[in-house]
This record gives structure tokens, sequence and C-alpha cells, in this order.
């Protein structure tokens, strides 16, 4: 078990990792997400002793890194793909980290073999590439056979059977009763491998859950209903009779309506009750990449960067909707019934639009700030819409 | 917790299993043996040009060490790369993950690195005096003479000390290029230029490599050089206490720094 208690790393001003508590149990794949630059491979040094945390402490197993008993055959951890002297074999390389904890010469061929180098063993490591480079780096961590292994992003430049036989791996590690501690900025390959999702943005604990608590708290589904174009009014009586029945209802910039907390036939029933035609009804399922996404940008919007995307992001639709500039970019949670042009339903990666945070409005608990200033403004506007 | 006989081994594996240990090692040694046969040719070809007070100061010992001047400069290379290389391939996450306990990490490296040098700076050194003195003919000494056998394995623990000196530079550099940028130029040039200024001559001949080279003299001042406030003993004896300094200021840094 690796527990960590308020672990701070600050470099000068900068602080990479910040008041950080978690703890990673045995018997499971505990996955570390962050976006790039979020503190999760400070993070992994300061478990492994490299880097001496600010404050706070780690431990592994109840002691610190530095004064485990023989550590390599304990933890094993891949940091740094590229971390070998480019002329030494691999072999030998693995030959020196197996000589420190006493491990015979015999289990390096082995380990050789189990990331399937043993062909190259007697190459020198320049020559690799970088998936051979981490088929490397993961034989170093599994040498000593150790009941607690850390990896960095591990699939880093594997190809899709280099990934396949990842996943399998740290499953299987951890099906025999090991603690697996997993870092990588790819949700969907999280939610592939992980059990457990430890999730920090800017050096801070975002999220500590398991992936399925995950998946219900972040993830928004929601169903897609298009009305006739020739008749608002239609359009109108839909959204009251969906509020009414208990739903949610926000618009999207196309005329449909984006409805959650209703089932897809109640809002066809709800629809030809009060005789609305519907030219489309549709299941979406915002993906955990999304609901990840939307977690770590959340943070990363209320600490320093909402002005500047506000500015670049907002203009245009301000305009088609008559708001001032100013007024707009204060309140960026609120795109509520209708939201601007050019902002689409699931945010997507590259231009992100700065009324992202409310979009999970049915989940049980977005980011706890983001929550109320959704769900509230959203019941005005649509009561405002009634009348 | 690491065995440092676990250490031991391990950076035996590591120093064995990169060609540089072989080709710096070898350099050192071709070097210092070739140039410093071809010198004592040299000198004994053109001996009746020396000069009167050269001539009496010959030192066919010290002159059968001429080629550690270059000689060294491999040394300072393996020195370096030894240490220098776990810090540019990233290497020292890897093995400081393995070794926490750092203090064993790095006396352990520099013992086994160290005890090499010094090996090959002997075979050297003896190989240097024996070649030496067959160009020299005549002029040359013998092994049993006195105080011979002093500078010989003197020679041998010269070579030996550069090395271990570099390696605790390149611990506190942490970085190959840094510390062979700082370390090459101040051997070959600096520190042989400022013992030859008449101002900084007394400075200099404290310099790690000016005060150590006394070791290899037989002769008191041999070949005219200045005459030094400290015997070859004394002067080996400076030349330790720099490697211990650099080597202690390496494992400062390492013990305090993040890796």
């Amino acid at each position: 078990m690796i527990e960590a208690v308020g672990l701070t790393k600050r470099y000068g001003a900068k602080t990479a990792v910040d008041d950080l508590s978690f703890q990673v149990r045995p018997g499971a794949v505990t996955g570390f997400l962050g976006p790039n630059g979020s503190g999760k491979s400070t993070t992994m040094r300061m478990i492994l002793g490299l880097d001496r945390p600010t404050a706070g402490h780690v431990t592994i197993g109840g002691h610190p890194y530095r004064s485990l008993p023989n550590a390599p055959r304990q933890v094993g951890a891949l940091l740094d793909a590229k971390g070998v002297h480019g002329g030494r074999t691999a072999r030998n390389h693995l030959l020196s980290l197996a000589q420190l904890a006493g491990i015979p010469a015999a289990r390096v061929d082995e380990v050789l073999g189990v990331v399937g180098l043993q062909d190259v063993a007697k190459r020198r490591s320049s020559g690799f590439s970088l998936g051979m480079g981490q088929r490397l780096g993961i034989a170093a961590a599994l040498l000593g056979d150790p009941q607690v292994l850390l990896f960095d992003e591990p699939v880093n430049g594997l190809d899709p059977e280099g990934i396949h036989w990842v996943r399998n791996l740290m499953k299987s590690l951890a099906a025999e009763g090991r603690t697996v501690f997993v870092s990588s900025h790819l949700m969907s390959e999280m939610a592939l491998t992980a059990d457990h999702l430890i999730v920090i943005g800017r050096g801070r604990l975002l999220s500590d859950m398991s992936v399925t608590d995950f998946i219900s708290a972040n993830s928004a589904d929601f169903a897609r209903v298009r009305v006739p174009e020739d008749g608002p009014e239609d359009r109108q009586k839909l959204t009251a009779t969906l509020i009414e029945a208990g739903g949610q209802v926000l618009s999207e910039p196309g005329g449909a309506l984006r409805v959650t907390g209703l089932p897809l036939p109640r809002i066809s029933d709800l629809a030809h009750g009060c005789d609305v035609r519907l030219w489309e009804l549709s299941p979406h399922q915002a993906s955990l990449e999304e609901a990840y996404m939307r977690l770590t940008q959340g943070l990363v919007d209320y600490r320093s960067t909402d002005d500047a995307k506000a500015g670049l992001v907002e203009p245009p639709p301000l305009d088609a909707y008559g708001h001032p500039v100013g007024g707009r970019a204060e309140v960026p949670a609120e795109p509520v019934e209708v939201p601007q042009e050019g902002w689409y339903a699931p945010p997507p990666p590259g231009p992100r639009p700065a009324p992202a945070p409310p979009a999970p409005s049915p989940a049980a608990e977005p980011s706890p700030a983001a929550e109320p200033s959704s769900a509230a403004p959203a019941g005005e506007q649509t009561s405002k819409d009634l009348r | 917790m690491a065995s440092v006989p676990a250490v031991l081994t391990s950076e035996w594996t590591k120093i064995r299993s990169v060609s540089s240990t072989t080709w710096t090692l070898i350099s050192a040694f071709a070097v210092t043996v070739v140039m410093g046969a071809a010198l004592a040719a040299l000198l004994n070809a053109t001996f009746d040009d020396l000069s009167e007070a050269e001539q009496a100061t010959f030192d066919p010992t010290f002159v059968s060490f001429s080629g550690t001047v270059l000689g060294q400069l491999a040394m300072v290379v393996f020195g370096v790369l030894v240490v220098g290389t776990e810090y540019s391939s990233g290497m020292i996450r890897t093995s400081l993950a393995a070794v926490p306990q750092r203090a064993t990490f790095l006396f352990s490296k520099i013992a086994v690195a160290g005890v090499l040098a010094l090996g090959v700076g002997l075979l050297t050194s003896f190989v240097s005096f024996f070649l030496g003195q067959a160009m020299l003919g005549d002029r040359g000494t013998d092994i049993g003479a006195e105080n011979v056998l002093r500078a010989v394995i003197g020679g041998g623990l010269y070579m030996g000390l550069i090395a271990i000196f570099s390696m605790g530079v390149a611990a506190m550099l942490r970085s190959s290029m840094l510390s062979l940028g700082i370390l090459m130029p101040f051997f070959f040039l600096v520190s042989q230029i400022l013992a030859a200024v008449p101002g900084a001559k007394s400075v200099a001949r404290y310099f790690p490599d000016q005060a150590g080279s006394k070791i290899m003299q037989v002769v008191p001042d041999a070949m005219n050089t200045d005459p030094a406030p400290y015997g070859p003993w004394g002067g080996l004896g400076i030349m330790v206490l720099w490697v211990l300094a650099a080597v202690l200021g390496g494992f400062l840094v390492l013990k305090n720094r993040d890796a």
C-alpha cells in the first residue's frame, strides 16, 4: 500500500504538487490521471524517494522509500523509458539492476522473455525504439517480483499489441494481490485498465474514487431532441412539458434540445401527448474522456486562465444573443437555456469553451464548485421561458 | 537495504558493459606509454643540447613519465563518464530507486571505478618506466635505485587519483559535458600555463596535478623544475586532499538534491 499525506513539492515559486493525500491499495490497478504538467511524475519521484517533498510524506507499506529494506525486491518502477545508458546492452542493464538486489541472472533472462526482448537482449539499448525502451523499463520493474509496482506512462510509444499486453499485465499483477499504480494522461486507457482512479490537476487532488463511481458521477448521458424548424412555439411547448415532467432541458446551437433526466421513451410519449412532432430523438453518451477533461479543465479555469479563454471564445455568441460582453464573460458557468452559437454539446478537446462545467447537470456531483452555479440558473432560466 | 557487495558487483557490471571504459583506459595507457617513450628517446638523442641546469637535474624516471601530461586527460574522461553518464542517460533515477542509500551508491561506484583506474594507472606507470629506461639506454636508471620504485608506484597512484578527482567533480556538476568542459582545459592548459607564470606559480603548485606529479620525481627539482615547499609525499598528500574534497562535494550534492 502506498500512502501519501499532505504531499507538497515546490520548485521555487512554482508549486508542482499541492497538499496531496491519497492511498493506493493492493489488489487493484490504481490509475493516476492528470493533464501534462499536473505533477504526476513529481509525485511518482517522491514516492520513490528521488525527490524530497517540501512538506508532507509518502510511505510504502508504512516505510518511507529510503528506509525500505531491500527496496528493489519490494518496489518496482518504470519511470523513464529513456533512462538507460545507451551503450549498455539490454541484458547488462538488467543484470546490473538484478545484482543490486541479489537477484540471480537467470531471472534477467526470464523477464527479458516476459517483455519480449529476448532477441535483442545482446543489443545496445541506444538502438531501441521508444516502445522497446518501455518494454525494457517494464522488465526492470518486474525484475524483483515486487509487491508494489509503479508505472509512469507505460503505454507511451507502444504498438497496439504492446498496449493490450500492458493492460493485461497490470490487471494480472493486481489480481495477484499486488499494488499497481499507473500514471497516464489518457483517460480512455485508464478506463480500460484501472479499477480505481486518482485524478489530479495543477498538483491538487480532484477525484479519488473507483472507476465505476467516476463514470456515474461524471458521465453525462443525454437525449437530443429536434423539432421541426418551422414551429418555434412547438419547441417552447415541448420544453415546458419536459421540464414539467422533471427533465432538464438545454438548448443546442442548431436548435435542438438537450434533455437529461428523462428516458427516451418517456420523451417520445410526452411529445406525443402535447402534440409536437419530433425530427430527431437520439441518445448520446458523453465519454469518460470528456468527463475527465471537464473535471481537469474546470480546475485549470478556476486557477488562472479564465479570462484569456473567455476573451477568445465568447465574442461571436455574445453578439448573437445581445448579451453584454463583460457580463457574460464573468458568468462562465451559464450557457443555460440558450447556449451560444459555436458551442457544441460535448466539449471538444481543442478549444475549450468557458461554459464547460455545467454540462454534467444530471449527474450526482461533478466538481463541487460547478454544481450550484450550473443547476440554479438553469432552473431560473427555464421558468422564465415558461412564462 | 542494498548491501555494499551487491552494489559493488552491480557497479562493476555497469563499468565493464560500456565501451567507453575500454577505450578511455586503453587511450590512457597507450598515450602515456607511447609519448613517454618518444620523449625519452628524444631527450636521449638531444641530451647535449639541454641546458646545464637540466643536465645536472636529469631525472630518467621523471622523463619516462612525460606522457602523463596527455595520458591523464584520458583518465579524466574515464572518471567523468563513469559518473556523468548516469545523469545524461537518466539512469541515475533507476539506480537511486534501486539503491535509495545514496552514500552507498556513490562511494561504491567511485570505489569500483577508482580501483580500476588505479590498476590501469599502475600498469601504465610500470610499462612507461621500463620502456622509457630502455629508450634512455645508458642514461637510464634502475627500478632498484633509491626512490625509483616510489616514483613508479606514485605515477600509478597519480593516474588513479586524477580519475577519482574527475568522478567527484562530475558528481558535483551532474553533467558529463560540463565536467569535461571544465576539467580538460584546466589540466591541459590552465594549470600548465599558470605554473609557468611567475606570479601565479606559488598558487598553481598547489593545484592537484602540479602537486601530485611531484611523486614521480626521483631527483629533487627534476629537469630544473621550480622547487616546491613540499616533498613527493607531501605533494601527493595535497592531491589526495583535493580528491577528498571533490568526492565529498559530489556526495553532498547527490545527497541533498533531487535526482
